[in-house]
């Protein structure tokens, strides 16, 4: 196991290494007044883009007016890519001799149109059976840029709430928008995507090529844009695969080090953003403190499941597997996973992406031990907001600074304030509904689908008992979170072949999943707009002695102590029932 | 209001062009001219024919030959496969068979009794295939990744202790030395990047193809 702890370690230290070059780098591209170096390149599409949108960046918004156009601008993306996916028999490239694309049905596009927009990227098809390149072209990637950039922007303006000395304003949502896309994410993307095509991850058009195989068979392999999208997914948290099995498929994850990229990106921007916050606020330690919050919460996490997936399986072990490591096999749970990743790389990315919003995956989190899957579910229990998605995941982590802030000064006696600026019964209740609405929606709906007999025809027939109860709450949770991994089995389209030809979809899952993954964008967003405009209005109170201080190692402990039990803890109870009962016995069902 | 619906319609039109066209083709264009291999799929040719990729496993199977000669076919219908004892095998694939343009995870859970038949029937397989020429070999010696099946489906892989037990099989069938087995293994096995992240694992179709350039394919 040596050599895998080696491997975490320079994960963490590169990581750590680029989050204040990036941090500062973006502080700089939402600081009126700072320019940065890209503006000599994009600086003269950007002041077109504004004339071509007609805004004017320097209009103020209020947080009504931010809150509605961003979702103006949400509802038009996802009718413009619900028309896309409905028309693919029209798409180029959509029947080629042996491939034939149908679009996918009503249900099922409504749940994963819904998921994109909503930067959530959950997946009831299968990519390279039932989507055209022009449907992942400009259906995903586009929206896997915008909803990213959505995300980031509110981010922002939270932040100039909190800083704000007077007035409403928190900033320009087009400004933002134009300026996130054009500074950080499309650079980044051809940067990275390059890099990954270096590595093998593919970047054509072509058909699907048929080989003729050694021994005489042949063999159709899928092609496609693969890395363009691939690249954005990781970056923007969004996690939508090209291909049905993610980046466990090596035309998307070609090798080690193209894993080891993905693994990185998937938490390079939301990290990169506490260091942004602290810089924008005026106090890198403010930045550093949500950072070893994060990061504590976070390894803890890659510590168990890497442990736990070292360990095999009870169907291993009653099959007379050997699970241990002997010469020349690394051993451990290798179902489901690839041999080139290991079983340290797949722990780590499964933790990582269950932390931020991710959800991209490079092993099958469904055949992972049963502690090795809490690990996952116990981070979505915490309402990703350990790294989380870019944006969403510090705006869900500086709610909870606010209810810890609260509970702080509520233990103290004094009137709770958060950098200057008093908290009062407003911000509390707003704060409240925001850190309430997620797990909430969770219950509610893996309680419905696991009631009803609509919502178990969603169970795979190969996960009786608690497994089956595990792929419902992981599926809600999954939703919930906008984080879009899955314990796979639980299918929400039935396809029986490649093409969407005579698919159809499970009505209730697909429905109850799109409502519940718009419910949980885009409340929880406005909720925090709503926090942001009230903290604008607020003048700013210098610190005295009574202050309770949000950057040092107290306020981080209570910080994570605030995170697990309130997140984690309404969750008990349905992890006991499903992934904790898997991992303590050794019965079979 | 209004104004909000005129900007987002711009806006979705303007991004759709931006990330949705000239994005990837750009990508597309800078990657068919700088990695034309790699951004295609890292592909393997026999003259002008692909004969698989580098990146994805190939079944390493033929179709079973009944006792009428004739070959067997099972109740849907499909041909009956067997390992061909003349190649290193990859790992399996129970929930695709190799497919490489439909992948799709097992999802066999951990506490299933279906899984566990699964892994039975992978691990008596082996040993069924390998014994007679690795007398005495136990489940205990057989590593993991042998009776598991990957993520993708098409793991390109197997673990080099995996390689080591077949290498007694292909040299015998093969009639090679054990040494120029071993020797070939080593040379077609991806070690750590940068001698650290990842697991090292032998690349199968490489190999088989290398064993083929010095034995020829076989019958």
């Amino acid at each position: 196991m040596f050599e895998g702890w080696v491997q975490i370690a320079i994960y963490v230290i590169v990581l750590i290494a680029l989050t204040p070059p990036l941090g500062a780098y973006m502080a700089r591209v939402y600081t009126p007044g700072e320019t940065v170096l890209l503006e000599r390149v994009f600086g003269r599409s950007e002041r077109f883009l504004y004339r071509v949108l007609r805004v004017d960046p320097n209009d103020g918004q209020d947080w009504k007016r931010y809150g509605r156009s961003l979702l103006v601008f949400s509802a038009v993306g996802w009718l413009v890519m619900y028309a896309i996916l409905r028309t693919q028999t029209l798409h180029p490239f959509s029947t080629y001799p042996g491939v034939q694309f149908h679009s996918g049905t009503w249900d099922v596009t409504f749940n994963t149109v819904s998921s994109f927009v909503s930067n959530t990227n959950w997946q009831y098809y299968g990519g390279e059976t039932t989507l055209t390149y022009f449907s992942q072209m400009m259906g995903m990637t586009v929206q896997n840029f915008v909803s990213a950039a959505a995300g980031i922007v509110v981010l922002i303006a939270l932040i100039r709430g909190i800083m704000a000395r007077s007035g409403k304003s928190i900033g320009n949502f087009w400004q933002d928008m134009v300026r996130t896309l054009l500074y950080v994410l499309l650079p980044l993307s051809v940067v990275g995507g390059l890099l990954l095509v270096s590595q093998g991850v593919i970047q054509n058009f072509s058909h699907y090529t048929v080989a003729h195989t050694l021994v005489g068979g042949t063999q159709t392999i899928a092609q496609g844009p693969v890395a363009s999208q691939v690249v954005i997914k990781q970056l923007g948290t969004n996690g939508g695969g090209f291909f049905n099995t993610n980046s466990a498929f090596p035309f998307e994850n070609a090798n080690r080090f193209s894993n080891f990229i993905e693994m990185l990106f998937i938490v390079l921007i939301p990290a990169a953003l506490t260091y942004t916050y602290g810089k924008m606020v005026g106090n890198r330690r403010q930045g550093w403190a949500i950072f070893a919050a994060m990061f504590a919460l976070w390894f803890g996490g890659v510590a168990v499941a890497y442990v736990a997936e070292q360990h095999g399986t009870p169907a291993q072990h009653l099959a007379g597997v050997n699970t241990h490591a002997i010469a020349g096999s690394t051993g451990g749970n290798m179902e489901g996973k690839e041999l080139r990743n290991g079983i340290v790389n797949s722990a780590l990315w499964a933790t990582t992406t269950s932390d931020t919003s991710n959800g991209s995956v490079n092993a099958a989190m469904e055949s992972f031990t049963g502690i090795g899957s809490a690990v996952p579910m116990g981070n979505l229990a915490m309402s990703d907001v350990v790294w989380g998605g870019v944006g969403c995941g510090l705006y869900g982590m500086l709610v909870y600074v606010l209810l810890a802030v609260f509970i702080g000064g509520l233990m103290v006696g004094r009137t709770p304030e958060f950098l200057g600026k008093k908290i009062e019964a407003k911000e509390i209740k707003l704060v409240s509904l925001a850190a309430l609405l997620t797990p909430l929606t969770i219950l509610v709906t893996a309680g419905v689908a696991t009631a009803s007999p609509l919502g178990r025809a969603s169970i795979s027939s190969n996960a009786p008992g608690p497994q089956g109860f595990s792929e419902t709450l992981y599926a809600y949770m999954s939703q919930a979170n906008n984080n879009g991994s899955a314990f796979a089995g639980y299918t929400g389209y039935i396809q029986p072949n490649a093409g969407n030809l005579g698919a159809h979809g499970v009505k209730l899952a697909d429905l109850m999943g799109g409502l519940t993954m718009l419910f949980a964008r885009f409340i929880p967003l406005l909720l925090v707009l709503a926090i942001a405009g009230a903290l604008a209005g607020k003048r700013v109170a210098p610190a005295g002695p009574g202050t309770m201080r949000t950057d040092n190692a107290t306020f981080v402990i209570l910080l994570i102590g605030v995170v697990i039990l309130v997140g984690a803890l309404t969750f008990f109870p349905a992890l006991l029932l499903g992934p904790v009962v898997q991992g303590l016995g050794t019965h079979l069902f | 209001m209004r104004r909000d619906l005129t900007t987002s319609v711009i806006a979705i039109v303007v991004f759709s062009v931006l990330f949705g066209l000239v994005y990837p083709f750009a990508m597309t264009g800078i990657s068919q001219v700088v990695f034309p291999g790699r951004a295609n799929g890292s592909l393997l040719r026999a003259g002008d024919t692909v004969i698989g990729s580098r990146l994805i496993a190939q079944p390493f199977a033929k179709p079973v030959i009944g006792k009428n000669g004739k070959p067997e076919t099972n109740s849907s219908g499909q041909p009956v496969l067997a390992p061909d004892p003349a190649y290193f095998q990859p790992r399996p694939s129970t929930a695709t068979e190799y497919n490489a343009a439909a992948s799709s995870f097992t999802n066999l859970g951990p506490n299933t009794a279906v899984a566990r038949d699964t892994f039975k029937a992978s691990l008596a397989g082996y040993l069924k295939l390998e014994r007679p020429y690795n007398p005495g070999l136990s489940a205990s010696q057989v590593p993991v990744d042998a009776v598991t099946s990957s993520a993708s489906g098409v793991d390109p892989e197997i673990s080099v202790a995996n390689a080591d037990i077949q290498a007694h099989r292909i040299a015998a069938i093969r009639h090679l030395p054990m040494v120029t087995v071993k020797r070939l293994i080593s040379e077609n096995t991806n070690s750590r990047f940068l001698g650290v992240l990842g697991e090292p694992g032998v690349d199968v179709l490489d190999l088989n193809l290398a064993l083929n350039r010095l034995t020829g394919r076989p019958r």
